[in-house]
């Protein structure tokens, strides 16, 4: 019983700093991803300014009602323009930006598979 | 032939590349909030800045046909200049709502005694979240809104003269 009591406590107080830390995570990849539109080339996480601190406070009440990162950033997108995330959502007019590293990665392949080919067939003649 | 089919799939990726620089050209990354105009602003409640019984929500700017919400604070010295425009407008047939931005309430109120109170309803904004709902990013600003609380006209900065006559011609 005194070893049940024992883990439990060890559980609950090992537990809660995790559990925070891992909030904590969270909140500040999406500060890193939103821009401080009051700053000069610095995110949300890196600047002291109001503007900067406002936008935490919203982020961290808007987690606390339990919306998603997807969420919060369609609010802050809709009040402030895509130009706040640094990281551009996918939609019909950036499709191509989205496309253009796979289309590369697929064509790079392509390339490389005819070279060696052709290579080969040198070797072999 | 596999020597075609290369250049082909060159030739493709090519124009695909320019698609896509050219569509990154045309767009505009200049960051304005002037984009929140026709959309809705929504679910909040606005606290008076002498009393916390006191409050307004958007069904109260259901009431008028025109609201302007304007944004200001004691500390902010473009809000001085923009001053007399807002006095001239609450003459017109329009509602003026002040939001106190991060301000202390005597500074505020001293503020608004020394210039003079245009404003139907004060409101405060404390910690700024009040503003995030609003859009904006920096004060002054004022956002001209209708009945059903779509934004009409954003004014970013201090109202100057030629922004007030285009008020005076969008509330007519």
């Amino acid at each position: 019983m005194k070893i049940k009591n024992f883990l439990f406590i060890a559980y609950v107080l090992l537990a809660n700093p995790i559990q925070a830390s891992d909030s904590q995570a969270k909140l500040l990849g999406v500060y890193k991803n939103l821009r401080c539109l009051v700053c000069q080339g610095q995110s949300i996480a890196d600047s002291n300014s109001d503007f900067a601190a406002t936008i935490k406070l919203v982020v961290q009440d808007q987690f606390n009602e339990g919306k998603t990162e997807a969420e919060v950033y369609n609010f802050l997108t809709s009040k402030y323009g895509e130009w706040i995330v640094y990281q551009p959502i996918f939609n019909k007019n950036n499709f191509l930006l989205w496309a253009l590293p796979y289309t590369a990665l697929i064509f790079g392949g392509f390339v490389i598979f005819f070279v060696v080919r052709k290579t080969k067939h040198k070797k072999v003649n | 032939m596999k020597t075609s089919i290369l250049k082909i799939i060159i030739f493709i990726f090519v124009i695909f590349s320019l698609i896509v620089f050219w569509q990154g050209l045309k767009k505009n990354n200049n960051y304005d909030t002037k984009r929140l105009i026709g959309t809705r602003i929504s679910n909040f409640k606005l606290i008076g800045i002498n009393s916390d019984n006191q409050y307004i929500t958007e069904e109260d700017f259901k009431e008028n046909k025109f609201t302007l919400v304007n944004f200001f604070a004691s500390w902010c010295t473009p809000c001085r200049t923009e001053h007399k425009y807002l006095l001239n407008l609450s003459n017109k047939k329009i509602n003026l709502i002040g939001i106190n931005f991060k301000d202390k309430k005597k500074n505020a109120n001293n503020f608004l005694k020394e210039l003079g109170d245009p404003y139907n309803f004060v409101g405060k904004d404390t910690d700024g979240k009040i503003s995030i709902l609003f859009g904006v990013y920096g004060i002054p600003e004022s956002i001209l809104v209708d009945s059903d609380l779509t934004v009409i006209k954003k004014i970013i900065g201090p109202i100057d003269q030629i922004q007030y006559d285009e008020i005076v011609k969008l509330i007519q």
